[in-house]
């Protein structure tokens, strides 16, 4: 892991250092001026990149925090004399703010409509600014003291500040990568829900992401002021800035620190020496050509250049596609076992559920249920389609919020926590349809669910090692979760719940879909699980499989508690036969 | 300022608004189809719109129409001319382009393929744009029209003290972009071909094994999208005049009013273009000029914020 990120450090400084040189012998100050542009424009590509790249959450309104940024570092010079050394931090912080004050409302939105909204920051923005009348503002030249306000008679001083921003910014998009937040953003992505539901707190995350990502915006925004002099709300408040973010992220490939810069670095000369070309020429060729180039790429490869230069490399040299990530989850020797909660009070109960009920409109689907889970027991709940079994379990784990009811777990009453407060809580949980982070490794799947109990990323990740051994999957480890077969992503939910240690697991019909053999291996496991301690209540539908795991069956029939006890009272009881079991059960069972 | 006054000038920015409104509403129910329906970002949209504008502007110059309909009915005609000329060029940008990043192909890409379209759209945006300007120049045009600069007097009415002007020009726009939504509305909600290609639309798996060609009907669909679109183009090309950059005036616009009206509503759409219409002109009335557009996107955050699901759509409820 460090290890990684030191390789990565040598290359992004490698690639700094050829920058540098090849700003050194640029003479003319029209390449300097691009050469400096090029790492504003990267800059911008990656704080797209952190935001929207890392999380899923597209936006198209980046050049808000740029244009407030940069009208912070002008009007700052203009009105307070403020330097641009001080001003372009500040405008980090202004960016910053603007970030999470965007992001607050903004991220009860999902999909389209979260794209769409940013859309609107900007644009409002603009016309504000024209009317408070900034439609071109100048920054002072300074001629006492230039030095002091960032103004160079060389212009390649420009271009090597703007490449000290972008080398700072690709190393925090690398510690990003490759940290808790950066797995999480990604787990976010995947599956929302499920990255909540296995303890990651996904609103502070994202806002989280998103300040950072304003941050850097602005701080481009900043320098871009500095380095044009001139600034205007069209040219940092307007579309075509938020644009240009997405295209030199998406060109290069999102979800990495090389994409943007890839993008920015062929792109933004490209589009210039176009401009300077052709422009004068033919006018509006240069947009043709340049927008001609955009499709080409996204045609050939949509996924963006470094990523596809990457699968071409790797089928090359026929390396298997995961092996170099996390190549690190086996090498160490130190697994942390589990810790085992021995039963130590069988009585104790872990879980009680008061009076709960829950309606869609006019679907009562969970109707006063009651029910008490003691430690280290196997609880079965059965009933028919529709019985409200998966909805009592969003309810349990904080998907959903019940109407009337209380949730107590360990004595307190969790009922409309989040699910990752609920997680944190020892709740560990399943799905019906599996939803594993499907672009993750196994391994990386099962360390964001251990991030909620664990202090450190290494701990985590040590965790995560155990609870992969536990479910059996340690050869898997490497692989796309993607790839695996259906009992393998079975068993990765439950080893991603396992990791975050709970005291309780639900697992929601965990054998579906499993030949028998298979259903043994899972069977076992859960019993293991029990024996160690561990609280298990599992829906399912194979009662031959159930009636020999379970300790205690509850039956759900139309959202209601129709029955509760042994399997061999519950096998037999007229009320359970009729609702659920059948008539076939009934002559094969007298 | 009187109170008459006060009721003229409320009165005028209503009628500006429903007139404005009922174009913007023909122009987001176009988009409707393919951001609404197919969920597909069409950055290009405004655009299409543009090349709808210049379509109908040579349609109106070169060909004989001003002889044939009259300098009055010119325009129109020019305007509606624009749709099967705009559809064609929707089909193909789509059987060469859009296709290749949505649709069932799209979702086999996941999300990248997601983004795939944003750029690709992006891209074929900043081609017409500026190919526009290659073609068409920089100069700001307009269609010329008597009716543009002649208006109904209605009134004098309160004891003369307020009357309203109703341009002329715009009123036969207006209800020209209502007939042509409630054609379009009819087409897609009665004709099988609307149905198959709001199915196709929907759920694409859904819809290839229900037997339809669900390439073809994508197609389709994008093509009339911006063909509808580039008929409200036409419409108000003859109010108000434009350059090869003005799509993306009009792009937030078409979105904002597609979410208002609620996503995958084509009769939303058209109400939600309206909204925007009457926000634009009404808020003229207390905020300087500048601030219109900031008052429509922050009607459109504060609805997007508080009622996702539009202000015309009905919130999913899990029956």
């Amino acid at each position: 892991m460090a290890q990684g990120i030191r390789r990565q450090a040598l290359f992004i400084a490698a690639f700094g250092l050829v920058y540098a040189l090849v700003v050194l012998f640029a003479h003319h100050s029209y390449y300097q001026l691009i050469l400096t542009v090029v790492p504003i424009w990267a800059v911008m590509g990656l704080a797209w990149n952190i935001l929207s790249g890392y999380s899923g959450f597209v936006s198209f309104g980046h050049a808000a925090f740029f244009g407030l940024g940069a009208y912070f570092v002008a009007l700052a010079q203009i009105h307070w004399g403020l330097s641009p050394w001080i001003g372009i931090p500040c405008a980090g912080i202004v960016g910053g703010i603007a970030g999470l004050v965007v992001g607050i409302p903004t991220f009860r939105l999902r999909g389209h409509y979260f794209a769409l909204a940013m859309l609107a920051y900007p644009l409002a923005l603009l016309y504000v600014f024209e009317w408070l009348g900034y439609q071109e503002l100048a920054l002072p030249m300074q001629r006492e003291a230039p030095l002091l306000y960032m103004q160079f008679a060389d212009h390649r001083i420009y271009a090597w500040i703007a490449l000290a921003l972008l080398v700072g910014s690709m190393l925090l998009t690398a510690w990003v990568e490759r940290s808790r937040f950066g797995m999480s953003l990604v787990a976010i992505k995947e599956d929302e829900a499920a990255a909540e539901a296995a303890g990651i707190r996904t609103v502070s995350w994202k806002l989280k992401a998103i300040t950072l990502s304003g941050a850097m915006a602005g701080v481009a925004g900043g320098l871009y002021a500095v380095v044009l002099l001139v600034v205007t709300p069209p040219a940092v408040f307007g579309m075509l800035v938020s644009a240009q973010a997405l295209i030199v992220a998406m060109f290069g490939g999102v979800g990495t620190v090389w994409g943007p810069v890839i993008g920015a670095v062929v792109l933004v000369p490209l589009s210039e020496i176009l401009h300077a070309q052709l422009g004068d020429v033919i006018p509006g060729i240069q947009g043709v050509v340049y927008g001609i180039a955009i499709v080409a790429v996204i045609l050939l490869a949509p996924e963006g250049v470094f990523w596809k230069v990457r699968d071409l490399l790797r089928k090359r040299s026929g390396e298997a596609p995961g092996s170099t990530a996390a190549a690190g989850a086996d090498r160490s020797g130190s697994v942390m076992e589990i810790p085992a909660r021995k039963p130590a009070n069988q009585d104790e109960v872990v879980l009680e559920v008061a009076n709960v009920s829950k309606a869609f409109g006019g679907l009562q689907a969970v109707r006063d249920v009651s029910l008490t889970v003691r430690r280290g027991e196997i609880l079965g709940i059965i009933g028919p389609n529709g019985a409200g079994k998966t909805t009592l379990f969003n309810l349990l784990n904080g998907f959903i919020r019940p109407d009337q009811g209380r949730v107590l777990l360990g004595g307190k009453d969790v009922g409309g926590h989040a699910p990752y407060e609920i997680c944190a809580a020892g709740v560990g949980r399943t799905f019906q349809v599996v939803r594993p982070f499907r672009r993750m490794t196994v391994f990386d799947n099962v360390v964001v669910g251990a991030y909620v109990g664990a202090a450190s990323g290494e701990e985590a990740r040590n965790v995560a090692k155990a609870a992969i051994k536990r479910a059996g999957l340690e050869r898997d480890a490497l692989r796309t979760a993607g790839e695996l077969t259906n009992k393998q992503l079975r068993l990765l939910e439950i080893a991603r719940a396992l990791a975050g240690r709970p005291k309780i697991l639900l697992l929601d019909e965990t054998l579906a879909g499993l030949g028998g053999a298979e259903v043994e291996e899972v069977i076992t496991l859960v019993r293991q699980l029990a024996a160690e301690g561990i609280t298990i209540v599992i829906i399912e539908h194979t009662m031959q499989a159930m009636v020999r795991l379970v300790d205690r069956f509850v039956v759900l029939n139309e959202g209601a508690l129709l029955a509760q006890g042994q399997p061999a009272e519950i096998t037999r009881n007229e009320a359970v036969i009729d609702a659920y079991l059948g008539r076939k059960w009934r002559m094969a069972n007298a | 300022m009187s109170a008459p006054q006060l009721v003229e000038n409320f009165l005028q920015a209503l009628t500006a608004g429903l007139l404005t409104g009922a174009i913007y509403g023909l122009m987001c129910v176009g988009l409707s189809v393919i951001f609404g329906v197919m969920r597909v970002i069409n950055f290009a949209h405004g655009d299409f719109m543009m090349l709808g504008m210049y379509v109908a502007f040579y349609a109106f110059g070169t060909f004989a129409l001003p002889s044939v309909f009259g300098a009055s009915a010119g325009p129109y005609v020019a305007a509606v001319l624009a749709g099967p000329v705009i559809f064609i060029a929707g089909v193909l940008v789509h059987k060469f382009l859009v296709s290749r990043v949505t649709g069932i192909r799209g979702s086999a890409l996941s999300a990248e393929g997601h983004y795939a379209q944003l750029i690709l759209t992006l891209g074929i945006a900043l081609i017409l744009q500026n190919g526009g300007l290659y073609l068409f120049g920089s100069a700001p045009v307009s269609i010329p029209t008597p009716l543009a600069s002649s208006a109904w007097e209605l009134g004098p009415l309160h004891g003369e003290a307020v009357s309203v002007f109703i341009n002329q020009g715009q009123t036969v726009a207006a209800i020209i972009a209502v007939a042509v939504v409630i054609a379009f509305v009819l087409f897609m909600a009665r004709s099988s071909l609307g149905k198959s290609l709001r199915a196709a639309a929907d759920n694409p798996e859904a819809a290839t094994y229900m037997g339809i060609d669900v390439g073809r009907a994508h197609r389709l669909a994008f093509g009339l999208g911006v063909a509808v679109t580039a008929i409200g183009g036409g419409l108000l090309a003859s109010g108000s005049s434009f350059q090869p950059y003005v799509g993306l005036e009009y792009v937030i616009v078409m979105y904002a009013g597609v979410v208002l009206g609620g996503l995958g509503s084509v009769s939303g759409a058209f109400f939600g273009g309206l909204t925007i219409g009457l926000v634009q002109q009404l808020s003229t009335l207390f905020l300087p000029n500048q601030l219109q557009n900031t008052a429509i996107f922050v009607v459109f955050l504060a609805i997007v914020l508080l009622r996702p699901q539009g202000l015309f759509g009905k919130a999913l409820r899990r029956t």
